[in-house]
């Protein structure tokens, strides 16, 4: 019995589930933000739209992780990295399209004139154009990715190690970010935007269609990656997790699927940092910093490894409790992530999604 | 005979290297011509002075053996003769420091990459069984199966009738159809054995490689085994190691060679019945 390609990414009750989202994002959403007055209780602040997005890009970051760590058993301590550049991409962007509106009323950055620097350095030719910076967001990721996995996965490094390693390559890149002569700002990264295509990038409109962009991002990487694990290629990845080598004597060579897993993963994750920068108005190397891409690992957890939906919950469950919580005892959040990691570790192995799978699962048989 | 014995009889040669342009522009793979694969001399595999040593500690000493077309071979030698060592070399998980390992008479094994050298025709089974244990029993034979195994084509594969049913014949075969949508995972250790031996025949390999096939097996799955293995001698290759001599005396029977293996080399090489009155072989076995 063949199936159709729509009844095999997903059953009737997710379709609908996905319908519902994606008329609660592109539809009520802005209604609620721009149509109703500002008094009204049922007015949503862009506070609140700025927070959704930002959490929607931190979801679709978890999704990528998923495909490499839950789908084909490689756990990533680095992803930040691949998240952070698409970011710095689109800066480049924004920062050129502040023009002379900046503090110097220079043609150049501010933070290039504050060095003294007289021209734009090579790498930033051409990142007043649009286009060319989204290729930027996409190429320099991607091409990171293929050659540090193409290395990393001849090497066969594994387990342990490929985490580790990963986890250094954020951090150095993290330290030469860090330096003013790299040529992205410094500590302080870029910020103070003003316009996107020439919008404001402040106003409410501006930020319901980047809020709107990053749920169809969202749902288009959701069924990008429910097809890709639903095909064969998802059943040979599980398979690299499950016995590498029978995999290896059955005539696959795990090293192109692994890279090409690996390389959509990094891609992904880059397209969810541009988004995320204009929509939170700052990027800077702390978005390297290990202990973001360790956080990025514990959504993953969270939700439920290898359940795709899953590390999209357990994104938006860890930032919203994480959005409460450094607001009001903001010492204590490390402690408190820490404590949700052991918890979910010692009580929910396959994180809430699949801890609801196994109930339903139960039930089921039960009947 | 059984009706579940009937099986596709014509392995046929594998095809050529199946890669992707992708692939082959990151220079992942070569194109082995595995058509190529000549016998003309009767001979499918030819190890010759092969010697392995891991610091020092040789695991194979100057080993040599021929394997004719078709022979199903019995592989027999104490804990440490090398056996493991052997199929390791044959399928390309380690490379021999002297000698060489020929499949046909132009494969050079020692060139090739374990998945070069699986779409060559050379299947193995491991020793501790080992599927696929999340995929389901028809998710692991499909994966075997004989087919272009690059991403491009894994990524838009569509199974059509015919491989249906070539997997459920093999279903069949290893008397796992009522399972077939279970876990692999939940398979009794026997059960496991046999779906890596399905997968091994979905691969439609010209020499199969059995390390301990029959461990953990129930004496009745061992019986069955064995006759399994008698009925695809012939038109398969199959080499086998055992430690149980019930067994390999079943699938001995019709002038099954044996080869016992000591220290990394050929101690005897013969009937059942010579080599178990060798004298060496007795020393060996039993001490002095």
């Amino acid at each position: 019995m063949e199936k159709t390609l729509t009844s095999r990414l997903f059953g009737p009750k997710a379709w609908a589930a996905l319908a519902a989202f994606s008329a609660v994002t592109l539809i009520l959403v802005p209604i609620l933000n721009l149509l109703v007055p500002e008094g009204s209780a049922l007015h949503l602040s862009t506070y609140w739209v700025t927070l959704i997005g930002k959490i929607m890009c931190y979801a679709i970051v978890a999704l990528a992780m998923d495909l490499v760590w839950g789908y084909t058993g490689i756990l990533s301590l680095g992803h930040g990295i691949f998240f952070a550049l698409g970011g710095y991409g689109m800066g480049m962007y924004l920062m050129r399209a502040i023009g002379r509106e900046g503090n110097y009323q220079s043609d150049l950055p501010d933070f290039m004139v504050f060095l003294n620097w007289k021209e734009l350095p090579w790498y930033w030719q051409g990142t007043e154009h649009f286009l060319w910076a989204m290729l930027l967001v996409v190429v320099v990721p991607g091409l990171l990715a293929f050659i540090f996995g193409y290395f990393a996965f001849r090497s066969r490094i594994k387990g342990v190690y490929f985490s580790i390693i990963t986890q250094a390559m954020t951090y150095a890149a993290m330290l030469l970010f860090f330096r003013n002569e790299t040529g992205f700002g410094g500590n302080n990264g870029f910020t103070d935007f003003k316009r996107i295509l020439g919008f404001h990038i402040t106003a409410p409109e501006t930020r319901i269609v980047l809020f709107g962009l990053t749920a169809t991002a969202l749902i288009g990487f959701l069924l990008l990656g429910r097809y890709i694990v639903s095909s064969k290629l998802g059943r040979v990845l599980a398979a690299i997790r499950d016995a590498e080598s029978r995999v290896m004597f059955s005539g696959y060579n795990p090293l192109p699927y692994k890279l090409f897993i690996w390389t959509v993963s990094a891609v992904i994750c880059a397209i969810a940092g541009a988004l995320y920068v204009p929509q939170v108005g700052i990027i800077n190397p702390g978005e390297m910093s290990p202990a973001n891409s360790i956080e990025i690992a514990i959504w993953t957890a969270v939700g439920g490894r290898g359940t795709l939906i899953g590390p999209l919950i357990g994104a938006g469950l860890i930032n919203g409790v994480k959005s409460y919580f450094t607001v009001a005892f903001p010492e204590y959040w490390l402690y408190f992530l820490g404590l949700i990691f052991i918890l979910v570790t010692l009580w929910l192995p396959r994180g809430v999604v699949g801890q609801i799978q196994t109930y339903f699962s139960k039930q089921e048989k039960r009947a | 005979m059984n009706a579940a014995l009937a099986i596709d009889k014509k392995p046929g040669l594998p095809i050529s290297g199946a890669e992707s342009a992708f692939d082959r522009a990151v220079g992942l793979e070569r194109p082995v011509d595995a058509s190529q694969l000549d016998t003309t001399h009767g001979v499918i595999l030819y190890l010759e002075g092969i010697t392995v040593s891991f610091d020092g500690f040789k695991a194979i000493n100057n080993l040599n053996l021929a394997i004719d077309k078709g022979e199903l071979r019995s592989i027999i030698g104490p804990n440490g003769a090398g056996k493991t060592t052997m199929m390791d070399v044959i399928t390309g998980k380690t490379r021999p420091s002297a000698g060489t390992a020929f499949f046909g008479q132009t494969i050079d094994l020692t060139k090739l990459n374990e998945a070069q050298i699986a779409h060559t025709g050379i299947g193995r089974k491991f020793q501790k069984p080992t599927v696929f244990e999340e995929l389901s029993v028809f998710e692991n034979l499909e994966l075997a199966m004989k087919t272009d195994k690059g991403i491009w084509s894994s990524l838009f594969f569509k199974l059509s009738g015919e491989a249906r049913s070539k997997i459920e014949q093999k279903l069949e075969l290893i008397r796992l159809k009522d399972q077939a949508h279970r876990p692999a995972g939940l398979l009794s250790h026997g059960q496991k054995q046999w779906l890596e031996i399905g997968m091994l025949l979905m691969q439609e390999p010209l020499l199969l490689l059995l390390d301990e096939p029959a461990a953990g097996m129930t004496d009745e799955e061992t019986e069955r085994s064995g006759e399994l293995f008698l009925e695809l001698a012939g038109d398969y290759t199959l080499v086998v190691v055992e430690h149980d001599m019930d067994f390999i005396k079943q699938i001995s029977a019709r002038n099954g060679k044996v080869t016992c293996l000591h220290e990394g080399s050929v101690l005897a090489e013969g009937s059942l019945e010579q080599v178990q009155n060798d004298e060496r072989v007795i020393e060996v076995y039993l001490g002095r």
